[in-house]
């Protein structure tokens, strides 16, 4: 219950489209989602398999809360093996298709192997067809979308789709629905146009029902939005100033990576924060925030849309980006502004809305294009390598100029597109990629924040600050304050931090409900929608099942404990400013102790017992 | 007292929880297909705006049905469709000048806002009060009060004198 109980498969190498009953047993075991998904890949899938080859899977997959009335009820995710890691990967967006799936009366849709030529999903209800999409291939995001409407002459059709990046194989592309939320780690788009799958469009009117006890999930849903409302961050700062709330934070305990992670400070975080959205411009008097924006069923509503000045020079005789569109988020404005060291709001934005119209991943790229930087700056590429492009620190004409190329996979952009780690090896500079697992950071510095060093060695698929979000802990005090400089006692914190939000990613909420929300409200909510009695204590054994699962998965798939470390900068660099400075990140203070509790090896593998326990 | 519903489209973040309790409320499914409030997303602008009946004095769906299914709920104001009179003609969706009554494939009926009996689902569920359910002749009274606030005169001007803004500037401020 709360299940549709129905999974989708589509076998794009026959085209053929079958509905299959949902595995019951693996759901209580599993719960929905990112956990579900997984173990459906998990059995259906080599993990050894070449992640951009027809063998691997493609999952688009709903919790049993998508589509209800739960607060931030809308999440879907993607669960695939990454072709930039090489580990499981499983990204999760919000926006409105993930509920229109399950309106349509699906839980999940299983893609397999290949088309001979592009195509894509058409599912209404019951009805799943596969049309061709040789037109569209080739076209934006934005275009997609809007040539999708006009076909099916439908305003209400939801539409996830991959832009150019993936097409020209970009490696950390994402699925973009909704026209700017995103499925956007991992390269999850890279595997879906490999599979020569342009689009999902759907449209669902089934609803959503069939709940355990209705009344008692109407009761915890009203309990939960208050709890979000009354809260200082759901209620108050995530709707005022979206994620961005967190810039100058973070900029001021100095955890802020600037100019590819040298610094841990930026000097113009102020004028790409959340705050500076809100004032007025020098250009027009009219603030960059043109609105807040909720996804489905959202009561926090931290999404932002931005519009960006007419004369600004990135969009001047461009009126196609001229009206309003997804602004910026803390992790975008910072890969793409303080990891570049550009602090031009208006042209952070541009290069945000790029990301959306070509679908790639603002963090990766915005990453790998500050470790360009850092190799431009040092002489080991020139303007001959760059197609021109001075590529300097700071300059946002060079910043628009990258992002452009990376949209189309043209020149260096095709380069762009591979990466930091294969960028810096392919220039013979690999300690300069800040990656773990060969994904990019996002924006928490761990030499500041020791507990996020032990986040992002450890994340299953590389580094993430969505598997362990620590920085609540450690800077917000959520549940409980811990010193963000010391390691006592973070690889408890961690594997907590884990194995709730393994949890709260198989439930169809957003994770950021638990800035205001532990287990103990999610809980209630689930076990009133569910059968299976979910309590707290469940949700955390399920948690650290679906962990364990992931590594498992990233074991065969040939990675090892070895992978399991941070770049020697963040090792060896000492912090040079900030209440950090003349700090590392002691990750090895750390890690034997969360091998430990993890019930691993001291070589990071599963025991038997620790299989056993979890009944892997 | 009668009431309506007041709709703030600058306060809505189109979120769809009125859609979610307007659906659930009526069908026992959280089905927006389904809702008799809309949210429009008006994306290229930045707007969203939450629409519905506006339950018209003299309501042309009313006028129109030939076999009497509309009819005035003297207790709340209300048009209801009576569902076992309502033949599924659809001649009030088409006299309806706001296209708030639809017609439902899956009943074979119509289906309008009902003012849930005098107890809206969506007012309580939209977390942003973008929702309201006020006195019928006071609607405007909030932005009466708005405007009133930003009005010259008055003690608390005296130091602070302020030139009243145009209603674009107004809306912007309070979105």
């Amino acid at each position: 219950m709360a299940w549709t109980q129905n999974v989708l498969r589509v076998n794009l190498s026959s085209g053929e489209t079958v509905k299959e009953p949902l595995n019951m047993t693996w759901a209580d075991s599993y719960l929905g989602q990112r956990g579900l998904a997984s173990k459906y890949l998990a059995e259906e899938i080599d993990p050894a398999v070449d992640a951009l080859s027809p063998d691997n899977k493609l999952i688009m997959v709903t919790g049993p809360l998508t589509g209800t009335m739960a607060s931030t009820g809308g999440r879907y995710s993607v669960v695939t093996k990454s072709p930039l890691t090489g580990a499981i990967a499983c990204s999760n967006s919000g926006g409105f298709i993930g509920a229109e799936i399950k309106m349509a009366g699906w839980d999940m849709i299983i893609f397999e192997g290949r088309a001979d030529t592009p195509v894509y999903l058409y599912l209404e209800n019951e009805k799943a067809e596969l049309l061709p999409a040789d037109d569209l291939w080739g076209s934006s995001v934005w275009e997609t979308d809007e040539r999708l409407h006009q076909k099916h002459q439908d305003p209400l059709i939801r539409i996830a789709c991959v832009g150019r990046a993936a097409e020209q194989g970009n490696l950390y592309a994402g699925i973009i629905n909704d026209l700017h939320r995103a499925a956007g780690r991992s390269g999850v788009g890279t595997v879906m146009a490999s599979k020569n799958l342009k689009a999902l469009v759907c449209r669902g009117t089934l609803g959503v029902g069939n709940l355990k006890d209705p009344l008692r999930f109407l009761q915890a849903v009203e309990q939960g939005k208050r709890v979000l409302a009354e809260n200082a961050v759901t209620g108050q700062g995530l709707p005022q100033y979206g994620t961005q709330v967190l810039m100058n934070v973070i900029n001021e305990m100095g955890a802020m990576p600037t100019r590819n992670m040298q610094e841990v400070q930026f000097e113009g975080a102020h004028n790409i924060s959340g705050e500076a959205m809100h004032e007025p411009r020098s250009s027009d008097g009219q603030p960059n925030l043109t609105t807040n924006a909720a996804c489905f069923g959202c009561t926090i509503a931290c999404g932002r849309i931005s519009t960006v000045h007419k004369g600004h020079f990135t969009v001047q005789n461009k009126p196609q980006y001229w009206g309003a569109s997804g602004g910026l988020e803390y992790e975008a404005a910072w890969a793409l502004g303080s990891d570049t060291g550009v602090d031009d709001l208006d042209a952070l934005t541009y290069a945000n809305f790029l990301c959306n119209e070509d679908g790639f991943d603002p963090i990766s790229f915005g990453s790998t294009l500050a470790a360009a930087m850092e190799l431009y700056e040092m002489g080991v590429i020139t303007q001959q390598d760059t197609d021109g492009i001075e590529l300097k620190f700071g300059s946002a004409d060079a910043l628009t100029r990258a992002t452009e190329l990376t949209a189309r996979g043209e020149g260096f952009g095709k380069i762009l597109g591979l990466g930091s780690r294969r960028l810096c090896e392919k220039y013979g500079q690999p300690d300069l990629s800040m990656t773990v697992k060969s994904q990019e950071f996002p924006a928490y510095d761990p030499r500041g924040i020791q507990g996020m060093g032990l986040a992002y060695a450890t994340s299953n698929r590389g580094a993430c600050h969505l598997r362990g979000y620590t920085v609540a802990s450690e800077v917000l005090g959520i549940p409980e304050k811990t010193d963000p400089l010391a390691t006592d006692g973070k690889a408890e914190l961690v594997k907590a931090f884990q194995d709730a939000t393994a949890a709260v990613d198989s439930s169809g909420l957003c994770v950021f409900t638990t800035f205001a929300w532990t287990l103990d409200d999610i809980a209630p909510q689930l076990d009133a929608a569910c059968a299976g009695g979910w309590s707290t204590e469940k949700l955390l054994e399920v948690g650290e099942r679906i962990w364990n699962l992931e590594r498992d998965f990233n074991l065969k798939a040939g990675l090892t404990g070895k992978d399991d470390t941070l770049p020697k900068r963040l090792l060896k660099d000492a912090a040079r400013s900030g209440p950090a400075k003349g700090m590392v990140n002691e990750l090895d203070n750390m890690l034997p102790r969360y091998y430990e509790i993890r019930g691993w090896t001291p070589q990071g593998e599963l025991t038997a017992e620790t299989r056993q326990r979890l009944n892997l | 007292m009668l009431r309506a519903l007041n709709l703030e489209a600058q306060k809505c973040t189109g979120c769809l929880q009125c859609e979610l309790a307007c659906s659930y409320e009526n069908e026992g499914v959280f089905n927006p297909a389904r809702s008799r409030i809309k949210v429009f997303n008006f994306h290229h602008e930045g707007r969203f705006v939450p629409y519905t009946c506006t339950q018209c004095e003299q309501a042309w769906c009313l006028h129109a049905c030939p076999v009497e299914a509309i009819v005035l709920n003297t207790v709340t104001g209300a048009k209801e469709v009576i569902e076992d009179i309502c033949v599924g003609c659809k001649v009030c969706t088409i006299a309806c000048p706001f296209g708030t009554v639809n017609y439902n494939q899956a009943s074979g009926k119509v289906i309008k806002c009902d003012l849930c009996g005098g107890d809206p689902w969506c007012v309580k569920a939209c977390p942003t009060g973008a929702i309201s359910y006020v006195d019928l002749d006071n609607t405007g009274l909030d932005r009466m009060r708005a405007w009133a606030q930003q009005s010259p005169a008055g003690p608390a001007s005296y130091n602070t004198p302020r030139a009243l803004t145009t209603p674009a500037d107004f809306s912007r401020q309070n979105r």
